[in-house]
């Protein structure tokens, strides 16, 4: 039973994935492979920068307008036979589901990926209550088998080696034991889904995009899962965030560009469908759309923020972060790892228990830079420090050691007098066995400390010639 | 043609690195340059602003622009220069058109010579191997050269056109061509295990290059480095852009 984390420890859990050094080697490897495949769409894409740039606007737009378009969409959606719920925040969401389900006499359900419903806790509300939930996304299937959370927004299960996929698929699913062939291993869980994809009363999956002009949503998949995850049952329920919203069409073109290449590195997604409400060619078929706020108003609110929620969930910010690849996404504690994760997660579980995330950066900027939506992420990071330490959530001593070294800086004379006896006292400083070097000389050297500073060089000779 | 410029030395720079200052002067007054430098300087608010204590950070940085006021300031260090350049604006202080110009006039060494003065070749020597560590700050915040993860057209940043031209220097570019370093200021010592990790790569892969140097445009990145391949007893050895570029 996957569920919803909301309680980081960063420093903690991503110690004891480090532990593991040649597990860490092999998961930042992954990823950058992953990137490095994005990288060649990106340079082989002649507009690309053009084409972010054009996203960026897109999406903008959609967070000045988000009632606007809410309004303009489920009016189109209904117009096209979709019934259309909203929900405040996540326990909304889950009693909003399971009516629709529980109405239907419903007790087998296939999901294709959603995070929102990771979000949310859908799985878990579902299953307490009697129903069977399959996730269909291979990824998500592995981590719902293990009783994990996803590790990745798009790779849910990047963090597991196939041995280990082979040695669960052995045990839940009956596998020949020690196979650990990729092809061998996604048959077996084929035919496994394939049964469950028939036998279910009703399908659930998430949305790319909800295009407002026209009511439809987008869903886009590698799998084919949501498309046989609605396709045969005569229930389908897709649950989205608010900000999924496009004005046009014509912009799905512009996102479907975008998305695959920086999530994978594929120029698209394998299936890209669009779904417009009940199938007129299946008598009785339903169609629902569930509507999530669970806290993008608030985000939408602050202005400083607001612009993470352009994000189209691809995943490239996990891949290019050197701390992501080696920290494994548990590290975060919250659904949405990454640097994605760390922006988002202050406004919607607050600065007390996010308060390590923006913090676990250093600030490359390599996530601005392949962000198909232009998320000033790093921007966002060191914003969120400032306002992580305006709400007292930046330990005390840290805070003082900040004051202190701003007073000392603000006396050219301290501050020289200060730089002076460091020196002087430096061997003694580094061979001391605790201290404020510790943790810098726990695993790295210091430099020798010179006899004169730069300034006492100067002082002394350097403006000589000058 | 002289140049006047007031010379911006970081702290720990100032106090751990003279010898880069040092090569910071020798290079500019080889490109013809007059350099001042002000004994009232002291940190720029960096290590203040990313620990989030923004008040702290707005102290220094107007001591840093009153001190600065009106000239060019040239620092051998991208992720000094970048946060007056880039990062005093978000700041809770007021800025007048001046303080503006002078961020604006705040140049990393490698930039200034290359873009401000045109200049690339400064008749170093330098016979060694020597692989090239981009810093973030220089390259992702200052524009310093084309990123990887950039499309449209490539070009190579100051500091590889400066090292071009290095007499002897053999350049080398690690598999991850811009890969951070892992340093990150005061993140290096609150997440030691990973900070270690991500710079223990990054000495390997420059390693794998086969250089004797490692070089960089900030010191900061090269301190984290090198005190990994002390404390490994393996890897090249690191220097500073300036260092390389005052060798005859």
């Amino acid at each position: 039973m996957s569920h919803a984390p909301t309680d980081p420890h960063f420093h903690e859990v991503s110690e004891r994935f480090l532990a593991n050094r040649e597990r860490t080697a092999w998961h930042d490897q992954s990823l950058w492979f992953v990137r490095t495949k994005r990288d060649r769409q990106a340079y082989q894409t002649p507009d690309w920068e053009q084409l972010r740039s054009h996203a960026a606007a897109i999406k903008a737009h959609v967070v000045d307008h988000l009632a606007e378009l809410t309004r303009q969409f489920a009016q189109q959606a209904r117009a096209r036979g979709w019934t259309v719920h909203f929900a405040a925040d996540a326990a909304e969401l889950n009693r909003t589901v399971h009516g629709i389900l529980a109405t239907h006499k419903v007790t087998r359900v296939v999901k294709s990926k959603s995070m929102l419903t990771e979000e949310c806790g859908l799985n878990p509300y579902l299953l307490e209550r009697g129903m069977e939930v399959v996730d269909t996304d291979l990824g998500e299937r592995i981590v719902q088998l293990r009783d994990e959370p996803p590790s990745h927004i798009v790779l849910p299960a990047i963090h597991i080696k196939r041995g280990e996929v082979g040695e669960l698929f052995h045990r839940t699913m009956g596998s020949p034991a020690g196979e650990t062939d990729p092809v061998a291993l996604t048959g077996y869980a084929r035919a496994d889904l394939r049964k469950r994809f028939i036998e279910a009363d009703a399908g659930i999956t998430g949305v790319n995009f909800a295009v407002a002009e026209t009511g439809s949503i987008v869903v886009c998949t590698n799998e084919g899962n949501a498309d046989l995850g609605t396709a045969l049952q005569p229930l389908h329920i897709a649950c989205m965030g608010v900000e999924k919203l496009v004005p046009l069409l014509d912009d799905v073109a512009v996102f479907l560009r975008l998305l695959a290449r920086s999530a994978t590195g594929q120029p698209i997604t394998t299936y890209s469908t669009h779904l417009s409400g009940p199938d007129p060619l299946r008598p009785g078929h339903e169609a629902h759309i569930v509507i999530l706020d669970n806290g993008r108003s608030g985000i939408e609110r602050d202005s400083e923020h607001r612009r993470t929620l352009s994000c189209i969930r691809c995943g490239a910010c996990l891949n290019t972060c050197p701390i992501y690849r080696r920290s494994g996404g548990f590290a975060y504690g919250w659904t949405i790892p990454g640097p994605i994760g760390a922006v988002l997660a202050p406004s919607m579980i607050g600065t007390k228990k996010a308060k390590e995330l923006p913090f676990a950066s250093t600030l490359c900027g390599s996530c601005t830079n392949v962000c198909p939506v232009k998320i000033d992420l790093h921007e966002q990071l060191l914003s969120w420090r400032a306002r992580i330490a305006a709400d007292g959530n930046v330990a005390w001593h840290k805070r003082l050691a900040m004051r202190i070294g701003a007073l000392v800086m603000s006396h050219p004379g301290l501050y020289a007098l200060g730089g002076w006896t460091v020196r002087k006292l430096w061997p003694r400083l580094l061979a001391f066995p605790v201290g404020p070097l510790k943790p810098w000389t726990d695993t790295r050297d210091l430099p020798d400390a010179p006899r004169q500073s730069f300034r006492g060089w100067w002082k002394e000779e350097g403006d000589s010639h000058g | 043609m002289t140049v006047a410029i007031n010379l911006f030395i970081p702290c720990y720079v100032d106090q751990l690195y003279p010898q880069v200052g040092k090569a910071t002067v020798a290079v500019l007054r080889r490109a013809g340059c007059t350099v001042h430098f002000n004994p009232s300087q002291t940190c720029c608010g960096q290590p203040m602003a990313n620990s989030g204590c923004v008040q702290d950070a707005a102290t220094l940085a107007r001591r840093h622009l009153d001190i600065f006021r009106g000239g060019t300031t040239v620092c051998p260090s991208g992720s000094c220069t970048s946060m007056v350049r880039n990062h005093y604006a978000h700041l809770p202080i007021a800025l007048n058109a001046e303080d503006e110009g002078t961020c604006a006039r705040t140049y990393e060494l490698g930039e200034f010579l290359v873009n401000v003065l045109g200049v690339d070749d400064l008749h170093a020597h330098f016979p060694h191997v020597v692989a090239l560590h981009q810093s973030c700050h220089g390259l992702r915040e200052l524009g310093n050269g084309s990123m990887s993860e950039r499309g449209g057209a490539k070009s190579p940043s100051a500091t590889e056109r400066l090292l071009g031209k290095v007499q002897g220097l053999s350049l080398k570019k690690p598999k991850r061509p811009d890969e951070c370093c892992g340093f990150g200021g005061t993140f290096a010592v609150a997440e030691p295990v990973l900070s270690t990790r991500i710079g223990q790569d990054r000495v390997d892969d420059l390693e794998s290059t086969g250089a004797e140097f490692m070089v960089a445009g900030d010191m900061s990145c090269l301190m984290h480095l090198d005190g990994i391949r002390s404390r490994q007893k393996h890897g090249p050895r690191a220097i500073h852009l300036a260092e390389i570029l005052a060798a005859q």
